[in-house]
């Protein structure tokens, strides 16, 4: 497997007001994410989610470090509109994203952007709006639909441009349980199918659950990263930086405080039944 | 309150009216508009008016919506109406007491100006009734489109248009929001001298003026990470081509024009 994103000795510090320090978000990281793979990055507030992402298509550029963006340097300034071709990202608010009043025209914003012609746009955002559900939505006005179709609208957008991977920057936060299950079955749908490169930031366990890898940041440092299963087993550690596991994990960790022993890994309520049944019956 | 903006409203079909090129639309009404003043007598005015009922009848947009257009402009009507029918002095007096000298002329003069006006602001909404926003601005950045070589940026005025009739249903529901959540806290916008009730908008335009900052700081992010580098290089998903309906539309406005001259020269 290729390489999407890989980040050197990452340091970044907000430029501050005249004469006075910036926050410095990172030092020294490094990470790499591999092509095809479906990221979750989860933290607290403040700890350095969003910057890491805008990292990731140029939107901001390291003070000390390199990001290589599908081997492409993302502050090589003539990549630029590679890379943002390449990665392609989702903000938190679909109200901020949207340009257009027509549906389909929004969608036709990015791939208009990359000079394509016409016959080729049509195709893409007819394309576009077929994988996220949303085809029969193309002469509406945006502000008219829910939140859910909204950030589908987004994404919509996005793909349009055929990226090859997606970064989503709590896409879900401002829905409701309706509109977080489109977005994640249409996020999903897109790295499961089209092989789409996914990096998903969220607060969410039980959205980071669906990921292929979980990290885990903490005041600019990874405190955790590997399979979703291992990384909730660490309880005590998600515990300590103000975090939690899914429920179901934390319900069989409280369980095991109470003298049970039950394995950590059963990231679904199904799951979760299954491993407490078996133990029931030992 | 905040519902009955009317700006750029859109009525959705598919009659002729509705798929001529906006450029088509836009061009028509302006040379209608030079026609409109170029007619002087009430042959010219029937044809003209005879022109617009049959453009309206053919959108098939019901002729309340156009009504409802009319209405803020009743007091301008009045008062052109009344000043032509009061100061113009020339002509056979009808009626003639204290100061008022009402004459024909007068009369004619003040029928037609109400009638003009009634015209060209029909006309318009007709284009607006017919045009999508985002039709509009297609046309109209295209129309501008060699005003580029002196400079002009036509195609951030048009971004900038397009983006701002996008922003509109999201202001008005949002400055309901911030009405609503001022309301729950004890504020008052409906008594009051007119002193106070301006200054209790004021806690309502601050937070929409910080908020819309904040959108737009976002949106110009989203727009950048959707390759957007201003009109250099850009293509369009719906190109704007000239039917055949379109070149009848223009030799109908080449006909409406020359006859309009015509009876212009013989005064009709």
């Amino acid at each position: 497997m290729e390489t999407a994103i890989n980040v050197e000795h990452l340091s970044y510090t907000y430029p501050g007001a005249e004469d006075t320090l910036g926050v410095q978000v990172f030092e020294d990281l490094s990470l790499t994410v591999k092509e095809g793979t479906f990221v979750a990055i989860l933290g607290g507030n403040g700890c350095g989610k969003s910057t890491l992402a805008k990292h990731f298509n140029s939107i901001l550029l390291p003070s000390r470090g390199k990001v290589y963006v599908f081997g492409m340097d993302s502050s090589d300034e003539e990549k630029l509109i590679m890379i943002r071709k390449n990665v392609g990202m989702v903000f938190q608010n679909p109200d901020n994203q949207i340009v257009a009043n027509v549906v389909e025209e929004d969608v036709a914003f990015g791939p208009e952007n990359l000079g394509i012609s016409s016959a080729e746009i049509r195709r893409r955002v007819d394309s576009a709006l077929q994988q996220v559900g949303m085809y029969e939505y193309r002469g509406h006005a945006p502000h008219l639909l829910s939140g859910g179709q909204k950030q589908r609208i987004a994404i919509a957008g996005i793909i349009a441009m055929e990226p090859k991977c997606i970064v989503l920057d709590e896409p879900t936060a401002m829905l409701d349980p309706k509109g977080r299950r489109e977005v994640m079955q249409t996020v999903e749908m897109l790295n499961r199918e089209k092989g789409i490169t996914v990096v998903f930031i969220t607060h969410h366990m039980d959205e980071a659950a669906m990921a292929d890898r979980v990290i885990v940041l903490n005041k600019g440092k990874i405190a955790a990263d590997g399979k979703p299963q291992e990384v909730f087993s660490q309880v005590e550690l998600l515990h300590s930086i103000g975090l939690a596991a899914p429920e179901t994990v934390e319900l069989c960790w409280e369980l095991n405080r109470l003298g049970a022993e039950l394995p950590l890994d059963s990231l679904s309520p199904e799951n979760c039944a299954q491993t407490l049944l078996e133990h029931w019956k030992v | 309150m905040l519902k009955d903006i009317t700006l750029g409203q859109y009525f959705p079909g598919t009659s002729v009216v509705h798929r001529l090129d906006p450029r088509t639309k836009l061009l028509f009404l302006i040379v209608y508009i030079v026609a409109l003043f170029l007619a002087v007598g009430p042959i010219a005015y029937a044809v003209m008016l005879g022109l617009l009922i049959t453009f309206i009848a053919v959108s098939r947009i019901p002729a309340k919506a156009f009504v409802r257009g009319l209405k803020p402009l009743v007091f301008i009507l009045v008062f052109t109406g009344l000043l032509n029918l009061f100061f113009t002095q020339s002509g056979k007096v009808l009626v003639s007491f204290w100061i008022i000298t009402i004459t024909l002329d007068g009369l004619l003069r003040a029928v037609f100006m109400v009638v003009r006006i009634l015209m060209l602001v029909t006309g318009t909404t007709l284009l607006t009734y017919t045009t999508s926003p985002i039709a509009l601005t297609d046309g109209l950045e295209s129309l501008l489109n060699p005003l580029k070589k002196i400079k002009v940026p036509v195609h951030e005025l048009a971004m900038m248009m397009c983006i701002a009739l996008r922003f509109i249903p999201t202001l008005i529901e949002e400055t309901d929001k911030i009405m609503s959540a001022q309301k729950a806290r004890g504020a008052d916008f409906e008594t009051g001298k007119l002193l106070q009730r301006v200054k209790a908008l004021v806690p309502i335009l601050v937070p929409l003026f910080i908020s819309s900052f904040r959108r737009a700081d976002e949106l110009a992010t989203a727009m950048e990470c959707r390759c957007y580098h201003g009109g250099e290089g850009r293509t369009k998903m719906k190109l704007l081509r000239y039917h055949r309906r379109d070149f009848e539309a223009f030799a109908l406005a080449a006909l409406m024009l020359a006859g309009m001259i015509v009876l212009n020269i013989f005064g009709l």
